[in-house]
Parts: C-alpha cells; sequence; structure tokens
C-alpha cells in the first residue's frame, strides 16, 4: 500500500516536471515529436533507477559511515556522470538496437536536474532502499508522462497560428501551464 | 595564492591527454576539492549547530510560559503512540515544571515533512505553537503558522485542551476549521499537533510513575 | 582592455541573458520564484558560483587534458556549490530553508557548465570572472523580474510589502502553472522588444 502511495504521489500529485520544475530544459528541448518523447523518457527512467540505488549505497555505507555528509553534491554528480557513460559504453557492445534508440539521449541526462534531484530527496526523505527504487521509478514515469503528453499537443501546437511574439518557447510555456494547471486537479488524492 | 599558477599556466604548454595527465589532473583536483570542502565544512560546522539551536531555542521560548532553566540541555525523548518517539523539552520555573515544548513533526504534509514545536502547560492544555519547516503550498498550506492561532471561527487551536483522540478538521468529524483550499495540509498540521500530544502524554506519564524523567533523558539524549 | 571588459558584461547581462534569451537554467528559474526575494537571492548564489567557478577553470585551463575536461569542470563546480550550501545554512538559514533542493541543483544548471566550456576555457582569468559576472547578473535579473511578477500578481506583495489588498492576489500565479505562464509572456515581451 505504501509502495502505490508513493508511485501515485510522484507521478501525477507531485509530477517532477509540472509541480517540482525539475527537469524542465529537456522538458521543453526534446517534446516536439512523440517519438523522441518517448525515447528520452526510456533512458531517464533507466538512468533514474540506476543512479539512485548506486547513490543511496554510497550515502549509507561511504559518506554517513565516514561522516563525509559535505562531499555529497560532488560524489552524486560524479557517480551520475560516471554511470551515464558508463551506460552508454555498455549499451553500445550489448545491445546496438537500444543504444540505437537511447543513445542520443544519455548525454544529456547528466545535466537533468531530475536525476541528481531524485537522488539528493530520497536522502532527505529518509526512504529505504526499495522505497527509494519505487519513488525514483515513479519519477522518472512521470516525468515521462508528463513529457509524451506535452510532446502530443506540441504537435498540434506546430500547425496552429500563433500570433508573432508568442511563437516557439513562450507558447510553450504557457501550454506547459494549463497542462500544470490539469495536474492540480489530481491534488488530495495521495493523502 | 592563484597568482602563481596563472602564470605557470601562462607559460606552460596545454597539458596533453595521455592517460598519466588524465589520471593526474583529475586526481589532484579531486584531493584539491576535498580538502576544501572540508576545511569550510569545519568553518561552517560551529554557525549551523549554533543557529538550529538558536531556532529551537526561540521557538521553546515562544511555545511555554516563562521559565528559569534550560530546556534544551534538559530535553528527553518519548514515545508517541504509534510507535515513534519525539524530543521533549520541560519548561521550569523555580524548580517548578510550568510546561513543556515538544518538538514534533508529520510525513502527512502535502509536499514533505512538517516540522511543530508545540507548547503545552501542565494540565495539557495546547498554549502555543511554532511551525519550524514545511513545504506546503504558498498562499494555501503554508497559511497554518497564522491560521491556527486567529481566532475566528473554529479556527484556533490555542487554548484547547486535547484528547486521546486528538483534534481533527470539521471534514473529519472534528471541530478545527481546516485553512481554505488546504485541507491536506491542515490535516497534516493537526497530526503533528496530536502527535505531540500523545508523547506529552506519555512522558506524563512516565513522569508520574519515575518522577526523575529528568536522568533518565539526559541519558537517551546522548 | 576595460571596454573589453564592460562589452563581455554588457554582452552576458543583456545581449545573452540566460533567462529571456538563452533560455538556460529553467528549473531553478520556475521553481526558486515564488516570489522577488528568493529569485533575487538563488541568482544570486548562482552568479557567485559562476564567478568562482569561471575563475578557477580559466585559471586551471592549461592544466586540464581536453578528454577529461568534463570531470574536471563538475568537480570545481561541485566544490564551490557545496561552499555556497553550507555557508547559507550556517549564515542565513531561513533562506537556506526556502531555497531547499534548487541549492545543490546549481552543480546541474546548464549556464554554468556551458559558460566554463563555452568561455572560461578560452579566455583569460579577469575577463572569465567579468563574463560570470555579467551572466549571473542576468540571470539573477530574471529571476528577480518573475518573482517579482508572480509575487504581485499572486499575492499583491512585493519583497513582502504589501501593495495590494490581500483580496486581491490570484493564488495561481504562486503555485506551479502560474510560473510557466508568468515566463511564457514575459519571454513573449522580450521577443517582441527586440524586433
Amino acid at each position: 500500500m505504501e509502495y502505490i502511495l508513493i508511485f501515485i504521489t510522484a507521478v501525477f500529485v507531485n509530477n517532477v516536471v509540472l509541480s517540482q520544475f525539475l527537469g524542465i530544459c529537456p522538458f521543453l528541448g526534446v517534446s516536439k515529436k512523440v517519438e523522441t518523447a518517448m525515447g528520452m523518457g526510456a533512458a531517464v527512467t533507466f538512468v533514474l533507477a540506476l543512479s539512485t540505488i548506486v547513490t543511496f549505497l554510497i550515502q549509507k555505507y561511504v559518506l554517513d559511515a565516514f561522516g563525509l555528509g559535505f562531499m555529497q553534491t560532488i560524489s552524486f554528480i560524479l557517480v551520475i556522470a560516471a554511470l551515464v557513460q558508463m551506460v552508454e559504453i555498455i549499451l553500445k557492445k550489448v545491445s546496438p538496437a537500444l543504444y540505437q534508440a537511447l543513445g542520443v539521449f544519455l548525454p544529456l541526462i547528466t545535466t537533468n536536474c531530475c536525476v541528481l534531484g531524485v537522488a539528493i530527496l530520497v536522502i532527505q526523505k529518509d526512504y529505504n532502499l526499495l522505497e527509494s527504487v519505487v519513488y525514483a521509478i515513479s519519477t522518472a514515469l512521470g516525468f515521462a508522462l508528463a513529457l509524451v503528453i506535452f510532446a502530443g499537443i506540441r504537435e498540434q501546437l506546430a500547425m496552429t497560428n500563433v500570433p508573432n511574439g508568442m511563437k516557439g518557447t513562450p507558447i510553450a510555456l504557457v501550454t506547459a501551464g494549463l497542462l500544470a494547471m490539469a495536474f492540480m486537479g489530481f491534488s488530495g488524492i495521495g493523502a | 595564492m592563484l597568482n602563481p599558477i596563472i602564470l605557470e599556466g601562462s607559460k606552460m604548454e596545454k597539458l596533453k591527454s595521455t592517460l598519466p595527465n588524465m589520471l593526474l589532473s583529475l586526481t589532484v583536483i579531486c584531493i584539491v576539492a576535498s580538502a576544501v570542502l572540508a576545511s569550510v565544512n569545519q568553518l561552517t560546522a560551529g554557525p549551523i549547530a549554533a543557529s538550529k539551536a538558536a531556532s529551537l531555542e526561540a521557538a521553546v521560548k515562544e511555545v511555554v510560559p516563562e521559565f528559569d532553566n534550560k530546556p534544551t540541555e534538559e530535553a528527553y525523548m518519548a514515545a508517541t503512540s504509534d510507535g515513534d518517539s519525539l524530543k521533549i523539552y520541560p519548561a521550569k520555573k523555580d524548580g517548578e515544571l510550568v510546561g513543556v515544548a515538544v518538538e514534533s513533526s508529520t510525513q502527512k504534509g502535502f509536499s514533505g515533512e512538517i516540522k511543530v514545536v508545540v507548547g503545552f502547560d501542565v494540565e495539557g492544555k495546547l498554549l502555543n505553537y511554532s511551525v519550524q519547516q514545511h513545504s506546503e503550498t504558498p498562499g494555501l498550506g503554508s497559511k497554518m503558522q497564522e491560521w491556527f492561532r486567529t481566532d475566528k471561527n473554529n479556527q484556533s487551536v490555542i487554548g484547547r485542551t486535547l484528547t486521546a483522540d486528538g483534534l481533527k478538521v470539521t471534514k473529519d468529524g472534528g471541530d478545527v476549521d481546516a485553512i481554505t483550499a488546504a485541507t491536506i495540509s491542515s490535516r497534516a498540521f493537526l497530526d503533528a499537533i496530536n502527535r505531540a500530544y500523545s508523547a506529552y502524554k506519555s512522558a506524563d506519564m512516565i513522569s508520574a510513575a519515575t518522577s526523575n524523567n529528568n536522568e533518565k533523558g539526559g541519558n537517551d539524549h546522548e | 582592455m576595460n571596454n573589453n571588459l564592460i562589452k563581455v558584461f554588457l554582452n552576458g547581462l543583456i545581449k545573452e541573458n540566460p533567462t529571456f534569451v538563452l533560455l538556460l537554467g529553467m528549473c531553478p528559474t520556475l521553481g526558486t520564484t515564488s516570489s522577488a526575494l528568493n529569485g533575487m537571492s538563488m541568482g544570486l548564489a548562482t552568479m557567485f558560483v559562476l564567478i568562482c567557478s569561471n575563475a578557477a577553470i580559466s585559471a586551471l585551463k592549461n592544466l586540464i587534458p581536453d578528454m577529461v575536461r568534463i570531470p574536471c569542470f563538475i568537480v570545481v563546480i561541485a566544490t564551490f556549490v557545496t561552499v555556497v550550501q553550507m555557508a547559507m545554512e550556517a549564515y542565513v538559514p531561513a533562506l537556506y530553508a526556502s531555497l531547499g533542493l534548487f541549492i545543490p541543483l546549481i552543480v546541474v544548471n546548464c549556464i554554468v557548465l556551458g559558460r566554463a566550456e563555452a568561455f572560461a576555457a578560452k579566455n583569460s582569468v579577469i575577463s572569465s570572472a567579468f563574463d560570470g559576472l555579467g551572466i549571473g547578473l542576468g540571470f539573477t535579473l530574471g529571476l528577480t523580474c518573475l518573482g517579482a511578477v508572480r509575487e504581485l500578481l499572486g499575492t499583491g506583495k512585493l519583497f513582502g510589502l504589501t501593495l495590494m489588498p490581500d483580496s486581491y492576489g490570484s493564488l495561481v500565479f504562486v503555485l506551479a502553472p502560474g510560473g510557466f505562464i508568468a515566463l511564457g509572456y514575459l519571454i513573449a515581451i522580450v521577443n517582441k522588444m527586440k524586433k
């Protein structure tokens, strides 16, 4: 039950993009086509789950154990960067098909703040390992959901006639605002 | 300190990307970075602890009657009915207990943990509260610091004597008006208050039974 | 020389304003601007990191082999971010609490790494520092504007001072959707002015 609650809260109620403002850059950058949005969503889910496990273990068995809490930011970001590189290399060797699908998105993920954000949040929320993984995967799914919905809207938007100054990013942001308003309707479900 | 590096750098050729060079520069940078952070950490650890202690002390002072002991040094832990334990700060005047402050928290907030320091007098009447930390929605749930002390309709919780059932918002059959459009935050706030009361109650029982909870608590604290 | 520095500075402040023109660092831009003060503090914290990391990376640029430059830059940036984080927790705890998660996330703010890569790795220490100052002030300006608009429309206050009666605010601007919408319109206005 607890895990279902974490899941629903992370996907709908506190959606990572639309209510926590994490991962806005890829949200605006790679959301012009539904297909690429899905690829990005899958890549983020994969990396987020993996990096959360690794950073969680580092926090518990290295940083906490040796009183090195002040190295948190620096070690997490290095781990994430290294992990992304490793995933890229391994995917290239092991599954070229998957690499073809996700490869281009991987380098972008290092600077996706939802990866580092989630790594720090699970520590702040004092989750255990399983809760952390559930939270990480649900957050990533929430990210993917927002991305795919938004890409669908933007595909339509590209064909409409928008006032000159509003073209491009401004209208995309206003659209995102309306989408965020729709997601506000979910608030209250989790609790 | 930067100058020699700059001079050296301008004379030097850019380092080639050979394996030893890469390892060396990355290692040196990491070591310097950790050294810098360790020293800054040393430097700020004191002020961070001091500012936390100061804000806690201010909160305790706000929620209990005037006292002349040092509640933060006499703190002890007390169990709540849901199996957790909270920290209790006894306020004494001339050696006589005049009230206690309970540092309570709840995870039921709309977005994250809410920390409240709640003050009770010796009869269990809620004297005052102070919200220490929350991340509720600005303009809605964030009103809790003011809302539950405003003497309007059934908003205020100040001066109420709690029972084991705890306080509830009117929506759940209770008699406290929730913050408009922020029932979840209100429920969470009352949960923190109820938890504080349950810890206060269990501490009360211990002190009635053994009457030397301070000594015991001192050990717990350490 | 002096003219050049001013040019570098103004370039970051106006022509390449990170918030309204380059559209970089959107997460803190939206996440921390529920009030003008929060927006400004976040901007200043980012500016400090930018100046220091730009200067340090420029000073070290010849000692860092090309292939490991990104990890090296990240370590340097993360160091300064952690310094800011600890300093804020020690001396302005209230502000630290309200900015929360977004302080450590300065590390992944594309502006900081972007300037390190695009400017500091090629220019002298002094001009890199000025670039950091310009871009940082531009970012601060953007965040303060957005924060002021959201605070004024949402609560009728500005920097905590009540300008309008309480009933005036339409809360949605302080909440998530309003952030997106306000930023969208601000960028549209800037676009319009450029033409």
